[in-house]
């Protein structure tokens, strides 16, 4: 019976559900869609997946299509986000943290509801669905995401270093573009990555507020995996991976910074 | 009044956060290269001083000029002056170079002129070589000197430092007192030094400026402060003190523990009642002999370094505290002399409690917006403005708040040899002073009492 009281009590012991989860769900697989990758429908080793998406414009332009969305998307969540952390952020708006709630209060509504409740409102409203409709629909769905990290790095900031940029003869906006601007970079950050990857392998909102008329990388691979094409979806799924993976390098040096000074991730 | 010498005017200057006055008319004129010190005890009102001046702050009345100019409605970065953060305020993601440049790159200084400015301000705060180095890795202390070289390189006409060793440990802070003093003479600068360490106030400034409550107490020299406080706060404040109630039997004579003792101040009048300050060093301390003034035994005795503390009760039942290098043992009887000169003789501020009130009826008075019980008044209607008068010794003190009349937090302790004199402050921000034996800590919360034969009403 000790042996089992001291086992129980090793916090190392506490973690081997958790491990065995990561394993099951996570780590396996992640290597099944590497083998099924390099496999052809008899199970041997293969290429053909890779070419067949070079070769195939059709998949390629929608790859390219969709990290193009997901481009603007951000960009748009940052444009739209960036002031409203900044003025949530600002502390004489005393009632901010309501404000702040109302803000990241659509986070708690499940994603598709929104997408269809945005389906209604252009229906009611007698807007094209399309293109216009997708890219509104996604800013709609991730601006929460790009704005929390953003507020959260700006609230945090030591308010003496905008007053050591002032007492050292920086204006307002001197203080923005020298202080503030570099001071919140780790949350833009975090906000980055909160959007951008999921944008790039989202499906129902596309189908949903385009009727299926626009394709996305998600659509893709999805439509293949129904169709029982599962190593070209495989294969198609490990590209986007490895570019998911760039662009978490690529913001490497943002993140250190970011879980430091209180990022959402 | 008024005088071209002065590089910063502070006239008449209030503020107040919401109900809290934590300036109340203060004035304070600076002569140009001085360094001063603003001292006072946490929430005296020393670092809003400070920073209205910086201009993180604005003033509900009053007037600041800075080299004859008005600049009470002027942003802070168009003020000729530049602060030295109490937490530093490096900007975390420059370094060392970037974060002393800051000010000169905004002035669009040439970038040659800037290297040589930057390097010569790292010589002056002893860190050459330290340009590339992340702010994040330096120690609080070198931290400081980055701070310090970011604010001088612009060549303020003030420099304003805001506590700027209250992190750093004492050996470390005894070494940048010298260097500041040393960058002070060096740079010609006005230094406007706010602190809370009387210690560091006396070995910086050349004035230095006494505050609490939201006033300035006293303004002068480290010397003039420490030899002539001009209230009982300042005594107490400055150094160790023994503060006695006294009375000036004639000029150059002084009673106080019951005997009569030669001092060297005149202008009291006769029997005046005073308060009387004794350095515990100026108090000379000898084994019992004849030719003391007064004797007394010993109740402790504590090796401090270099002096031995000892507090001695006088035969007359007065406590007083004793610094001399000879150490005495305790519950031996010793003799005491002071010298004349060693008597500080002070004004009282006040003799009694005086409060402004309206009298509610016959049997019933309103102070200190609370309406008390007294002796019946003949011929009252209410509505009487009357002035009602308590000594310090007839208002009680409860423990349980609830059982005084109204609700206060002692604010101020001083120890008068052979009782404690406090500062109650009351719910509606009202001053009672107490004369009391218990003893009471700071930012106690208590109950007032008075009894009606001790309210004398006088009708105004």
């Amino acid at each position: 019976m000790k042996w089992l009281f001291k086992l129980f009590m090793k916090r190392s012991s506490w973690s081997f559900p958790y491990f065995l989860f990561l394993l099951v769900f996570v780590v396996l697989p992640l290597v099944l869609i590497g083998i099924y990758a390099f496999q052809d429908d008899a199970g041997k080793f293969t290429l053909a997946n890779f070419s067949k998406f070079i070769s195939n414009p059709e998949a390629a332009n929608t790859f390219v299509y969709s990290i193009g969305i997901a481009i603007i998307t951000t960009i748009l969540c940052i444009v739209l986000g960036y002031p409203a952390a900044y003025i949530l952020s600002n502390r004489t708006l005393c009632r901010s943290r309501v404000m702040v709630v109302l803000f990241i209060l659509p986070m708690w509504i499940n994603i598709l509801v929104r997408t269809l409740a945005t389906v209604a409102l252009f229906d009611f409203m007698h807007l094209p669905l399309g293109e216009g409709a997708l890219i509104f629909g996604m800013v709609y769905n991730f601006l929460p995401f790009m704005i929390y990290p953003i507020y959260n790095t700006m609230s945090k900031m030591d308010h003496s270093y905008i007053e050591a940029a002032q007492d050292l003869g920086a204006n307002p906006l001197t203080v923005f573009m020298k202080v503030v601007l570099p001071l919140s970079m780790p949350g833009v950050m975090s906000g980055i990555m909160m959007v951008f990857m999921p944008t790039i392998s989202t499906f129902a909102i596309a189908e949903l507020l385009t009727m299926n008329n626009i394709k996305l990388f998600g659509t893709t691979i999805q439509e293949n995996i129904n169709n029982g094409m599962w190593n070209y979806g495989a294969a198609l799924s490990l590209i986007m991976l490895l570019i998911i993976f760039a662009t978490d390098l690529f913001s490497d040096n943002g993140e250190d910074r970011a879980s430091n000074e209180g990022g959402i991730i | 009044m008024k005088d071209s010498n002065y590089i910063i005017e502070f006239s008449h200057i209030s503020k107040s956060f919401g109900e809290k006055c934590v300036l109340n008319d203060v004035s304070l004129y600076v002569k140009k290269g001085e360094f001063v010190t603003i001292l006072g005890p946490s929430g005296c009102g020393k670092t809003t001083l400070l920073r209205i001046l910086a201009g993180f702050g604005t003033v509900d009345e009053g007037e600041i000029r800075i080299a004859g100019e008005d600049i009470t409605d002027v942003p802070p970065h168009e003020r000729p002056v530049n602060t030295v953060f109490q937490r530093y305020a490096l900007f975390p993601h420059l370094n060392v170079y970037d974060n002393i440049a800051f000010g000169l790159k905004l002035k669009k200084v040439k970038a040659d002129e800037i290297e040589t400015r930057v390097r010569k301000a790292l010589k002056m705060v002893g860190m050459t070589d330290y340009e590339w180095r992340d702010v994040n890795s330096l120690s609080g202390g070198q931290q400081q000197r980055v701070a310090i070289a970011r604010a001088i390189i612009n060549r303020p006409q003030v420099l304003l430092l805001d506590e700027p060793l209250a992190a750093l440990d004492l050996k470390m802070r005894k070494d940048m007192q010298m260097e500041l003093k040393d960058m002070h003479k060096s740079l010609g600068i006005t230094f406007i030094y706010v602190t809370h360490d009387q210690e560091e106030a006396l070995t910086l400034s050349d004035t230095i400026v006494v505050m609490s409550e939201g006033k300035v107490q006293q303004i002068g020299t480290p010397t003039d402060i420490y030899n002539e406080p001009v209230n009982a706060f300042v005594a107490d404040f400055i150094g160790e003190s023994n503060i006695l109630n006294g009375k000036m039997i004639r000029d150059k004579a002084v009673e106080f523990m019951g005997l009569e003792f030669e001092c060297v101040d005149e202008g009291f009048g006769e029997n005046a009642p005073v308060d009387v300050v004794i350095r515990p060093e100026d108090v000379y301390i000898m084994a019992h002999t004849d030719s003391g003034q007064f004797e007394g035994v010993v109740q402790s005795c504590i090796f401090k370094g270099v002096h031995y503390e000892m507090t001695v009760l006088t035969a007359n039942g007065y406590e007083i505290m004793i610094q001399d290098y000879n150490a005495f043992e305790v519950g031996q009887t010793v003799s005491m002399i002071i010298k004349p000169s060693d008597i500080h003789v002070m004004r009282k501020e006040r003799m009694c409690n005086k409060f402004e009130g309206t009298m509610v009826d016959a049997t019933h008075v309103e102070i200190l917006g609370t309406s008390f019980v007294c002796n019946e008044v003949a011929n009252v209607a209410g509505g009487e403005k009357v002035l009602v008068e308590v000594d310090f010794d007839k208002i009680e003190l409860m423990d349980n708040k609830e059982d005084g009349t109204l609700m206060g937090d002692v604010r101020f302790i001083l120890y008068k040899g052979d009782h404690y004199h406090l500062t109650v402050r009351t719910e509606n921000n009202d001053n009672v002073y107490v004369d009391t034996h218990d003893v009471w800590d700071d930012r106690d919360i208590v109950g007032i009492r008075i009894q009606p034969d001790d309210l004398r009403i006088t009708f105004v």
